[in-house]
């Protein structure tokens, strides 16, 4: 049995060899979140043929991204870059008309040293159409930190002047039908004419964080129930719609591998971040719009209810999980708010693996981690940086924990030698944010679990030639 | 710069691992940044491998490229010669380790000297060759290796074996319905009387390479895979090879027969005609399917052929020959080797088409719009989007085309595989022609399956649209369990926060 040990969380580092997707993998979800996008990846094959697989059905689905097929003459510079990136952007220009064309730098555009970001603002004033560069190649970054250096990239791009005004004007003229439509509807109605009397006074605040459409619906609601008014979120839905920043207005993050957005937002558009655990499951996001709550000087209502009221409807999947050890590998930063919330349910966690650990940034959530820890009476994991894949294995034979969370180069091998595995790109993917989706994130947790009872009896569970 | 959505063949490294992974105890080390192990995930996932695929990364990072690989690579191999104990390590170049330019010749000759196990540099480059063509030098770069190390040591078995035996080269991983073709290969062999003397790469040892040579014959099934060594082992050791791709009845036949010829001149006497007959009359369905009602109904319908070079000239043969269907054009990607796939195919379609472009090649199936097509997954989704059905007879594949079922593409049993694949693909063409014809199934009004009376809920504007985001496939179910929600809870307007309300409670 484990018992609470009063001690800080240790940090190892080893030796970084793990497997994890491509950080130019962020356009899957990025070119489908921003409607007016395209992103072009520049690289070789190689870069191809991951995007190509690891996205399956979407590839066919008339993606707003490509590849610029680095060749010979690109990496000999026998043929100019600027020419040849200008060639390909007309193109896509004439095809496509976005609104903008993100440009991914790969490894290979590293090692040659292209000068994505020099060529950009040039070629962007040639053909009309903005280009933003972001930098997600292999030899930096892992998986999910691709989101981060785009959105970076796109924070220089937020206006400063507020238009949001005068948007909701446009909008509210451009639709009189609409308002026509609504009327007699007490609350819509009243809330055009008094705008926004259910808001407190607070600066403003962005959110920013790619999540699906949903999500950001549900967040803000979240929000709004407090009376905190979202201005914007890095990304909108269209690269147009980009939210204005001013100098001191207040960002917060919704996921937990973007520091380098964080870091732009508060070294180049001066904003304050509100450093706030990451809005994943019931306990999460209350701590996360209390954390919001403080800052603007506004107490919380109604949260502990709230809280209460999504753990109980949980209940069946927790008595599932209760007392059961998950072990993650790491590959895509969400670790320790998802370890964190795991133990929360009365879970043990030995080991998070995270490809990258931003002590700062993720400050609240570590906090959050060791706090929870104590409260449950758990031992406190380790956390590895860079982990070691093979190390990993050979710990979680020791180990025999009852879930590991892992990529999915290692998923079917420990599930032939009986070890219960998820797949912890389905993380990335699933809907994970806010209350109203804790029980999708318990539900991705326990699937192997209730897998295993429908089929506990038929003796099937090693299924692996014993090796010589 | 090439602007590219989709690729047929793969980068050359993955080539290299697909052999390195097929033999048994070898281990490849990539030299490559961080994400390059996506073979990894493919060969988990595709062919649902139960152990783990032995490639590792030497990774790239910004130190490597600020300061070079210095000791990493040689470290890396030495502690995956501890960790596995492997017979062979083979070092495999990547896109960026090309340009990087590091002496990886070096690395290699530093690391034998460490290592209990034998270490080779894949010679591949990344810009000059593809997936496919790197895999046959690989084989063939391993193959020699192990040859010359048996024959400096004098440890080659050169006598052949007593009765005629064959080693079939080019069965790899994640090669398109390779397993099963193997299993029907060898069954073939079996009731040929001829022994199966080694199988490479797959579930080969290295240490067992020696024995090639006692092999009477050695069989290439795949063009693409296998010749580079089968031309070797003629050279040096005068082993004649078959390169005839055993697929359909008469490609089949004509393979058997020229194993026949190869037998007989070594001294057997075998006549394989009474076999050849009997199997294409009476154990495989394809030639009398040829004869049947059903196929007679296929006569000039049109189709387009595309794939590797292996399977479109096949199919193109068998589509033609074997059922009179009218190949419009047939196609391949195989760019380096489309001379051979010209002369193939002359005789069997009206144009030949050459391309790697797959909006081109969407293009030219557009314009001849055929009744079916037969191709990759790519051209499956041109299809499916002028709504002509597709079979898929090579890669680029996905998990669908790892059946766990028997479904060889060679051999007697192959040809009736390729029989049904071909018939469903033109019946379910027909079908939905003749729906469109008379108007669908149902001329009815359908009768709603929803249960709710929505009457006396009113869905706001806001909730209606964000129920419109939520996927086709559950809208149905999450607006049943939102407005039993509201209904229970004397709610009647149901806007977004009921919407999401309802979802928390019952997880609608």
């Amino acid at each position: 049995m484990t018992v609470a040990q009063p001690q800080a969380l240790n940090f190892d580092c080893e030796t970084g060899n793990y497997h994890t997707f491509c950080p130019i993998s962020c356009v899957a979800w990025l070119y489908q979140k921003i409607e007016d996008s395209f992103f072009l990846v520049i690289g070789t094959k190689t870069c191809g043929y991951f995007l190509q697989n690891a996205m399956g059905v979407m590839i066919f689905a008339e993606p707003r991204y490509a590849m610029a097929e680095l060749e010979e003459g690109d990496i000999s510079a026998q043929l100019n870059d600027y020419e040849e990136l200008k060639r390909l952007c007309q193109q896509i220009k004439r095809d496509r008309n976005p609104s903008v064309i993100v440009w991914i730098g790969t490894c290979t555009t590293e090692i040659i040293k292209m000068d994505l970001e020099g060529l950009a603002p040039k070629l962007e004033a040639e053909i009309g159409i903005p280009i933003v560069v972001a930098r997600a190649n292999g030899l930096d970054y892992a998986f999910t930190q691709g989101e981060d250096t785009v959105l970076a990239a796109m924070a220089a791009r937020c206006p400063d002047q507020a238009p949001v005004k005068t948007a909701a004007t446009t909008k509210t003229e451009a639709n009189p039908m609409q308002r026509l439509f609504n009327f007699g509807k007490k609350e819509t109605n009243s809330s055009e004419i008094n705008p926004e009397p259910e808001y407190h006074d607070h600066p403003p605040l962005i959110l920013f964080g790619s999540l699906p459409d949903p999500v950001v619906t549900q967040l803000t609601l979240e929000l709004k129930r407090q009376g905190i008014k979202v201005s914007g979120w890095l990304p909108e839905k269209r690269f147009t719609e980009l939210p204005a920043i001013a100098e001191g207005d207040y960002v917060c993050g919704v996921n937990p591998f973007l520091s380098k957005t964080a870091t732009t937002l508060m070294r180049r558009r001066k904003c304050k971040l509100i450093g706030a655990p990451f809005p994943i499951g019931p306990d999460g996001t209350r701590a996360w719009i209390e954390k919001i709550c403080s800052v603007f000087g506004i107490t919380p209502q109604g949260l502990d209810e709230r809280e209460a009221q999504i753990w109980q409807s949980v209940e069946n999947y927790l008595q599932l999980i209760r007392g059961k050890s998950v072990f993650f590998m790491g590959d895509n930063l969400l670790e320790i708010s998802l370890a964190r919330f795991l133990i929360r349910c009365g879970m043990t966690v030995p080991e998070i693996g995270i490809p990258y650990m931003d002590k700062r940034y993720q400050a609240a959530e570590l906090a959050l981690l060791e706090k929870t820890c104590q409260e449950m009476g758990v031992e406190i994991p380790r956390i590895v940086e860079k982990p070691d894949n093979y190390n990993q294995v050979q710990r979680i034979y020791q180990l025999q924990p009852d879930l590991v969370i892992t990529g999915m180069a290692h998923a079917n091998p420990l599930e032939a030698r009986g070890i219960n595995t998820k797949w912890s790109v389905e993380f990335t993917f699933a809907n994970i944010h806010g209350f109203t989706n804790a029980r999708d994130v318990l539900e991705l947790v326990t699937r192997p679990l209730r897998r295993n009872n429908h089929l506990q009896e038929l003796g099937w569970d090693k299924l692996v030639a014993t090796e010589v | 710069m090439k602007l590219a959505y989709w690729m047929y063949a793969g980068p050359a490294h993955i080539g290299t691992l697909r052999i390195a992974s097929s033999f048994k105890n070898v281990h490849a080390i990539m030299h490559a940044p961080l994400g390059d192990d996506y073979f990894n995930v493919m060969r988990s996932m595709l062919e649902r491998e139960r152990n783990f695929t032995p490639v590792t990364a030497s990774v790239v990072d910004r130190n490597v490229l600020a300061r070079g690989s210095q000791e990493k690579v040689i470290d890396n191999i030495t502690r995956k010669d501890q960790e596995e104990s492997p017979d062979l390590i083979v070092l495999t170049p990547t896109c960026t380790s090309s340009i990087l330019q590091e002496d990886l010749h070096n690395f290699v000759e530093r690391a034998r000297i460490e290592a209990k196990c034998d270490v080779l540099l894949a010679d591949v480059n990344h810009y000059r060759y593809n997936e496919l063509q790197a895999a046959d030098r690989t084989l063939y770069q391993i193959v020699k290796y192990y040859l010359d190390k048996a024959g400096k040591k004098n440890e080659l078995t050169l006598e052949k074996t007593a009765k005629p035996s064959v080693n079939i080269i080019g069965i790899s991983t994640l090669g398109f319905h390779n397993q099963h073709d193997c299993r029907e290969l060898k069954h073939l062999m079996a009731e040929l009387g001829i022994e199966v003397n080694l199988i490479i790469p797959d579930g080969a040892s290295v240490q067992d390479l020696k024995k090639l040579p006692r092999a009477w014959f050695n069989l290439c099934p795949y063009r693409e895979l296998g010749l580079m060594t089968a031309r070797y082992l003629e050279e040096n050791f005068h082993i004649p090879y078959v390169d005839i791709t055993p697929m359909g009845v008469v490609e089949t036949a004509r393979c058997i027969r020229q194993i026949q010829t190869i037998i007989n001149q070594q001294g057997t006497v075998v006549n394989y005609e009474e076999f050849i007959h009997q199997q294409t009359l009476y154990v495989s369905q394809a030639a009398w399917f040829s004869r049947s009602i059903d196929c007679q109904n296929l006569t000039d319908k049109k189709a387009v052929v595309f794939g590797d070079n292996t399977h479109a000239a096949a199919m193109t043969k068998i589509l033609a020959r074997e059922m009179g269907i009218h190949v419009v054009w047939a196609g391949t990607y195989c760019q380096y080797d489309s001379d051979w796939f010209r002369e193939q195919v002359r005789e069997y379609c009206d144009e030949v088409l050459i391309s790697e472009d797959n909006a081109e090649i969407g293009n030219w199936i557009a314009k001849a719009e055929p009744a079916a097509i037969f191709g990759t997954q790519m051209e499956r989704h041109i299809g499916k989007r002028l709504k002509i059905p597709c079979g898929v007879i090579a890669a680029p594949i996905h998990i669908q085309n790892f059946p766990i079922g028997y479904k060889p593409f060679m051999g007697y049993e192959g040809t009736n595989q390729i029989a049904d694949l071909v018939y469903n693909s033109f019946t379910l063409g027909m079908e939905d022609h003749l729906l469109e014809i008379f108007g669908g199934h149902d001329t009815k009004e359908v009768i709603t399956k929803e249960m709710s009376v929505t009457a006396d809920l009113n869905w706001t504007k806001d909730g209606l649209a964000e129920l419109n985001k939520i996927p086709g496939f559950v809208q149905g179910k999450v607006k049943r369990n939102t407005e039993k929600f509201a209904r229970e809870r004397g709610i009647n307007n149901i806007d977004v926060e009921v919407l999401y309300a309802a979802k928390e409670a019952v997880g609608a």
